[in-house]
């Protein structure tokens, strides 16, 4: 097994419950008890009505690319090789940044998507997305 | 409240940039040479200069910026501040310095940005909540935001490749006839821009901003200072900002930008019309983003940016000159430099002084400066009076 040698993430206390929910392979987002609406990142106040009362709920893990790109040329020397990069719109509303796993030339536009976790460590999952 | 005609900018000073920066280079050195070359350029000596706004360098980056850049350079000033807006931050010290003026803090303001880059640096994101959600899949530097854009463009609106090339190979035409352009020695075809390597899908190398090293700066000044310039003043008639995202993920829409409001607020402070402009200069990280910015800048109908510059010729003897210097895609990218690129090349159009590409009778520009991925916009309008 070679080290991995990209960034990982480092979780704040804000965003904790979201990695430790993708470490056990649950997709969890906060929702806003005050408007509604889920949010992502994870914040300590609702972007939209600014409200505090944030709760974390289990979500579909399904959504469509938004937009993506294949970077051919990374602006970090640990990708080596092309990967897809995407923002994925989930059925709940909010985007991510993310990658899909999948060949470059499979993927387009409004591609429905479903979640899929990566342990890229024994430490840390990273949640990409596959074709559904 | 306005700060139509509150002030004017008076000199320019801009660097040939450096494809390495040379053994003695170092960013400071960069601003203080701008600086001088601003300062005479406007018939003002250094003690004139009161107001001072610099651009961070990410070679010499640090906390509590404006004080040391300004004393390498042995300033004394009123009012001092890092804009720290992306590649916005050149447009949006001309609004800032025109406020402090009208404000009554200082009347001669040395806005400078200068730095260093070398091949293959890199530069990771400073803000934890990007290293968190956006490092970890590889969406780092700018180029993955700005293919996003493009591809999502050309999803709603059939936006194809060679129309984004033909911004690049206009541009390249006006850089032909710019002695400070790092690409200025051959033109540039739509099928050499189609046939460069392709770095992440759907833009290819000649799409992109090449990173180099230099410096631009510009005098803003008060009514009474400008009165005595050397050159015509070129005023400030018209400024507006706008930012609703960092990350492009989180932007409520990868196709209409927050320019629009920064453009808007600018058209109706200045009190004239798109059509009145003789010229524009919009930012050009990528071709896509020139595309983007003449649509919701109002040059054109959202969605028919592709269309517009395969129809309009936009060189400086075109029917919509644009980025007469050649934009930063042939320009160069000399860190925020690039981004003054814009502001120093309206300035010299409006005085008369843009030589063999000078447009004819240039009287009012539009420059919108962009930050980030399509994050912070800063319209100008400026103009000469006759």
């Amino acid at each position: 097994m070679s080290e991995y040698l990209k960034p990982l993430p480092k979780p704040s206390p804000t965003s904790r419950p979201f990695w430790d929910a993708a470490r056990r392979h649950e997709l969890k987002l906060q929702r806003c008890a005050g408007c509604g609406k889920f949010i992502f990142y994870p914040r300590t106040r609702c972007p939209y009505c600014f409200g505090d009362q944030l709760e974390w709920r289990a979500v579909s893990g399904r959504g469509k690319v938004y937009s993506y790109t294949v970077v051919r040329r990374a602006s970090h020397r640990a990708f080596t090789d092309p990967y897809v990069l995407a923002i994925v719109e989930l059925e709940e509303g909010p985007r991510m940044t993310t990658n899909i796993v999948a060949a470059p030339e499979s993927v387009r536009v409004d591609l429905p998507v479903v979640v899929h976790f990566d342990d890229v460590t024994p430490e840390n999952t990273l949640v990409k997305f596959k074709p559904a | 409240m306005s700060l139509k005609g509150k002030a004017a900018a008076i000199g320019i000073g801009e660097l040939k940039p450096m494809k390495e920066p040379g053994p003695a280079t170092t960013a400071l050195g960069l601003m203080a040479e701008v600086a001088a070359e601003a300062i005479a350029d406007a018939g003002l000596d250094k003690r004139d200069i009161d107001g001072f706004l610099v651009g961070m360098p990410f070679s010499d980056p640090g906390f509590i910026y404006p004080a040391s850049a300004a004393e390498v350079m042995g300033l004394r000033v009123k009012m001092l501040n890092v804009v720290d807006i992306g590649g916005a931050s050149p447009a949006g010290m001309i609004w800032r310095a025109a406020a402090a003026i009208d404000a009554g803090m200082c009347s001669a303001v040395l806005c400078v940005v200068a730095d260093m880059n070398r091949a293959g640096d890199q530069r990771p994101p400073t803000v934890s909540v990007q290293r968190e959600f956006e490092s970890p899949y590889g969406n780092i530097g700018a180029n993955c935001g700005y293919a996003m854009i493009a591809n999502r463009h050309m999803f709603e609106f059939g936006t194809t490749s060679a129309q984004l090339a033909k911004v690049a190979v206009d541009q390249r035409s006006n850089a032909l006839k710019n002695p400070l352009a790092t690409f200025n020695d051959k033109p540039l075809t739509i099928a050499e821009v189609l046939g460069s390597r392709m770095i992440v899908d759907p833009l290819h190398l000649y799409e992109i901003v090449s990173p180099v090293t230099g410096g631009a700066a510009v005098i803003v000044a008060s009514p009474e200072i400008a009165k005595r310039a050397k050159h015509p003043p070129i005023w400030l008639l018209g400024a507006g900002e706008y930012a609703d995202h960092a990350t492009i993920t989180y932007a409520p829409s990868l196709t209409e930008s927050p320019i629009k409001i920064a453009a808007d607020t600018a058209f109706k402070m200045a009190g004239v019309e798109r059509k009145d402009m003789n010229f524009v200069c919009p930012y050009d990280c990528y071709t896509i983003t020139v595309v983007v910015t003449l649509e919701d800048a109002g040059f054109c109908k959202k969605g028919q940016g592709g269309r517009f510059v395969e129809e309009h010729d936009l060189t400086y003897r075109g029917d919509f000159p644009c980025n007469t210097h050649g934009g930063q895609l042939s320009f160069g990218q000399p860190g925020l430099a690039g981004g003054m690129s814009h502001v120093t090349e309206a300035i010299r159009q409006l005085m008369g002084r843009g030589g063999e590409r000078q447009v004819k009778g240039a009287q009012l520009g539009y420059v919108n400066g962009n930050g980030g991925i399509m994050s912070e916009q800063v319209g100008l309008v400026l103009e000469r009076r006759s």
